[in-house]
């Protein structure tokens, strides 16, 4: 499924920690159009949680996620 | 022909009766418009920082910086310790003593760690731990929460006692202030945190 899904920019925040790549994806979104797909890549522990939190706080949805080893993979739309 | 009569007492409680429900209506319409335009307010975010050691300067920046990341009002109130901080010139250090919390790399009876020099070491230690493990510094989080219009304000008396002219913080923070003024900007905050 996530194959399928067009991604408009790669976020790359991996070997970053908490704020980082909340900071990042918050700044990266807002140049983006609405509609688009972000993949956000990371490696913080608590990605899962906090990606979901933020995506519910700022209702930009997460169309598909997953993890392989220690790399989080979010698939989000600017709403 | 004669109309019904109604009683006096009668006719009141019909009254009563229909303006009740006619209020209870009206009073849970209000307060659901009420309700959708708190929705529609970002949330509010007040953070005291009062500690200007390395690491204490940590929690402050990274909670306000997440705040803003949200789409939320955040202010930081700077206040003794803290006001570090803020300054152009914060070297922010490090103690080891009286943190028997610290991971060290070998274990160090608490009276060792006040020996000249360990403020220092610990202070590099932790900023290459930090560097290492992907953790923004002090300076990042700073320029991040002004870019991301977080409102950093320095308190006035701490200032005043503490020696620090204004022209030793950094551009791009709000005036000085006192507890005042920032107890109510954070009067109707949704989180306040002391830090």
């Amino acid at each position: 499924m996530t194959e399928a899904l067009t991604v408009d920019q790669t976020l790359d925040c991996k070997g970053l920690l908490c704020p980082m790549p909340i900071v990042k994806l918050g700044k990266a979104i807002k140049l983006m159009d609405p509609g688009a797909v972000i993949l956000l890549e990371t490696t913080d522990p608590g990605s899962i949680p906090d990606v979901a939190a933020w995506s519910q706080s700022t209702g930009n949805p997460i169309l598909s996620q997953d993890k392989t080893g220690p790399v989080m993979r979010f698939w989000i739309r600017k709403s | 022909m004669t109309a019904p009569t109604i009683a006096g007492g009668e006719l009141d409680e019909l009254i009563r009766e229909r303006v009740d429900s006619l209020v209870s209506a009206r009073v849970d319409e209000l307060f659901a418009l009420k309700e959708a335009e708190r929705a529609r307010k970002p949330k509010k975010l007040a953070i005291i920082a009062t500690k200007g050691t390395l690491d204490w300067a940590y929690p402050p920046l990274i909670l306000a910086t997440t705040g803003a990341s949200l789409g939320w009002d955040v202010g930081v109130f700077f206040t003794f310790y803290g006001l570090k901080i803020l300054q152009k010139d914060r070297k922010l250090e490090i103690g080891t003593t009286g943190n028997p919390a610290m991971p060290m790399p070998v274990p160090m009876p608490q009276l060792l760690t006040a020996l000249p020099g360990m403020t220092p070491i610990a202070t590099t230690m932790m900023k290459r731990q930090f560097k290492q493990h992907g953790v923004a510094s002090i300076d990042e989080l700073i320029e991040l929460a002004l870019e991301l219009g977080v409102k950093l304000s320095p308190c006035g008396m701490t200032m005043d006692v503490f020696g620090f002219p204004e022209s030793s913080f950094i551009d791009g923070i709000e005036p000085v202030c006192g507890a005042t003024h920032f107890l109510t900007w954070a009067a109707d905050a949704d989180i306040a945190l002391f830090t």
